[in-house]
C-alpha cells in the first residue's frame, strides 16, 4: 500500500516539475522531429523503401530521444542531493524507480503523439486504420526503453564518465527492444498490414522480466 | 518546536568501519549516544565526520560493525528515521517551499500533512514565502527549509552535517535556538562542527576523530572548548 501511495506522490513530484520546466518534453520533441525530418531527406515518401526504413528510423529517433530524456533523469537528483532525502523518505526504494519509469514513459509516449503526424506526412504512410495496435506497440516498446533506461541512468548518474557511459550501456541492452519494435511495426505499416502478436509478446515479457529485475535489485543501484 | 510524541531514541556504533577502495574512511569506531543528547563530531575536513553522520542517517552502509537505535523499538516506525541535514539543502528548487514539505510528509505517512507543513514553514519563519519556489531562496532560506524537511515527520534523532556553512551571524543565531528548542523537546542532536560558536554552546558531550578514528570523547566543559577549538585548527 505505501509502494503505492508514495509511488503516485513521486509521480506527482516527477510530473509538475517537468511540466514546470518542460525541459525534457520541449529537447526531446524538437530533436525528434529533426531526426525525422533529416531522415525523410533519404528516402522517397510514399514509396516501398519509405515503408521499408521508416519503422527503424522511428524506433531510432525515439531511442535517441529518451537517451537525451534518461542522461538528466537521476541526474536532477544530485544537484541537492535529493536523491538522499528520498531515500530517507520512503518505505520501499522500488517507488523511485517506479515513479521515475512510469513519468519516463508518459514523457516518451507524450513525444511520440506530437511525432506520429508528421511521420505520417514525412513518409506518406497512412497510419489511422493502424492507429490503436501502433499505439500498443509504442506502449510496450517505450516501457521497455524506459524501464532499461531508468536503471542505467541510476548506475551512470554516479559515474565520473556518465555522458559516455549512459549510451554504452543502454544500447546493447535495448537492442532486442529496437530491432522486434522495428520488425513489427514495418508489419504493421505494410501495405498488407500483419500484427505480429509474438513481437508485441515478446516486447512484454522483456518489460516484465526487467521491472521483476529492477524490482529485486534497484536498491542496490541507489546505495552510494 | 512541537515536543515528540515518542520516547526519545538514542545511537550506538559498534565497531563501525568504512571502507572506500583502500582508504578507511572510519575504523573501529565505537560510540552510544543516550536518548535526548547533543553531542558535537569535531575534527578536520576528512577526518570522517561525514560518513559517520551518513552511516547513522542510514545513507551508507558500513563495511563492518552495527548500528542500533537504542529506544528505537519502542516508537512508531516514522519516528525511529533520523531526520537528516546535509550540507546541501536536500530539497527541490523547482518545488515551492510548501509543496517540498507536502511531499516528503506524504511519503512519510505524516497524519495532516498539510498542517504540519504549515505548522513547520511558521516554525522556521518561510510562511509568508510558502508558494515561493526555493530556488529564489537566500542560503538563509534554504537552510531553514532543510530543517522544516528534516524536522517534517518528528524525528526522534537529528543529524546536522555543519548546519553553520554559509550563515550570517543572524542565521546561526536562529538555528542555535531552532536547534535548542529541538533538543529539549527530545530530540537527539547529532551534528559536526568546525570551530566554537552559539550553536556549539548547545553541546552536552564533544567527540573528536581524527583519520576515521574516535581521539577524544568529553562530557566536562574545558575539555569540550578544547575539542571544539582544535577541530577548527
Amino acid at each position: 500500500m505505501s509502494l503505492l501511495s508514495n509511488t503516485l506522490t513521486l509521480l506527482g513530484k516527477e510530473l509538475r516539475t517537468e511540466f514546470r520546466s518542460r525541459e525534457l518534453l520541449t529537447t526531446t520533441s524538437v530533436f525528434i522531429l529533426i531526426v525525422l525530418v533529416l531522415f525523410s531527406f533519404a528516402v522517397t515518401p510514399g514509396t516501398e523503401e519509405a515503408r521499408q526504413f521508416a519503422p527503424g528510423l522511428l524506433w531510432l529517433a525515439i531511442l535517441f530521444a529518451s537517451s537525451l530524456m534518461f542522461q538528466s533523469c537521476f541526474l536532477r537528483e544530485q544537484t541537492n542531493d535529493t536523491l538522499s532525502s528520498l531515500r530517507l523518505a520512503v518505505s520501499d526504494p522500488f517507488s523511485i524507480f517506479l515513479a521515475k519509469l512510469i513519468a519516463n514513459t508518459l514523457f516518451l509516449l507524450l513525444t511520440e503523439l506530437i511525432m506520429l503526424p508528421f511521420f505520417a506526412i514525412f513518409y506518406n504512410i497512412p497510419l489511422w486504420s493502424k492507429l490503436p495496435v501502433l499505439f500498443l506497440v509504442l506502449l510496450v516498446g517505450s516501457l521497455g526503453i524506459s524501464i532499461a533506461g531508468t536503471a542505467i541512468s541510476a548506475i551512470s548518474a554516479q559515474a565520473r564518465m556518465r555522458e559516455l557511459l549512459l549510451p554504452l550501456l543502454l544500447l546493447p541492452l535495448l537492442t532486442p527492444v529496437l530491432v522486434v519494435s522495428s520488425l513489427v511495426t514495418g508489419n504493421l505499416l505494410d501495405r498488407e498490414p500483419i500484427v505480429q502478436w509474438k513481437g508485441i509478446a515478446f516486447l512484454a515479457v522483456f518489460d516484465l522480466v526487467f521491472l521483476t529485475a529492477l524490482w529485486l535489485f534497484g536498491e542496490y543501484l541507489l546505495e552510494e | 518546536m512541537t515536543p515528540l510524541r515518542v520516547p526519545p531514541t538514542g545511537l550506538r556504533f559498534e565497531n563501525i568501519d568504512k571502507r572506500y577502495g583502500g582508504l578507511f574512511a572510519l575504523r573501529h569506531v565505537s560510540l552510544a549516544i543516550a536518548p535526548g543528547e547533543c553531542v558535537v563530531l569535531a575534527g578536520r575536513n576528512g577526518s570522517g565526520k561525514t560518513t559517520l553522520l551518513r552511516i547513522a542517517a542510514q545513507l551508507v552502509k558500513p563495511t563492518a560493525g552495527k548500528l542500533t537505535f537504542p529506544g528505537a523499538d519502542a516508537a512508531p516506525s516514522i519516528n525511529g528515521r533520523p531526520g537528516y541535514v546535509a550540507h546541501t539543502t536536500m530539497v527541490y528548487d523547482e518545488l515551492t517551499a510548501e509543496e517540498n514539505l507536502l511531499l516528503f510528509a506524504k511519503l512519510q505517512n505524516v497524519e495532516a500533512p498539510a498542517a504540519r507543513a504549515e505548522e513547520l514553514l511558521r516554525e522556521v519563519g518561510l510562511i509568508d514565502r510558502r508558494d515561493s519556489l526555493v530556488r529564489t531562496f537566500s542560503r538563509g532560506m534554504r537552510q531553514r527549509i532543510a530543517i522544516a524537511r528534516a524536522l517534517i515527520h518528528r524525528p526522534s534523532v537529528l543529524l546536522f552535517d555543519e548546519p553553520a556553512t554559509g550563515l550570517d551571524p543572524l542565521g546561526i543565531s536562529w538555528l542555535a535556538k531552532t536547534l535548542g528548542e529541538v533538543n529539549r523537546s527530545g530530540c537527539t542532536v547529532v551534528m559536526s562542527l568546525h570551530g566554537e560558536s552559539e550553536i556549539s554552546a548547545l553541546a552536552t558531550r564533544a567527540v573528536q576523530l581524527d583519520a576515521g578514528s574516535i581521539v577524544a570523547d568529553t562530557r566536562s566543559g574545558a575539555s569540550l572548548h578544547s575539542i571544539l577549538t582544535f577541530g577548527s585548527a
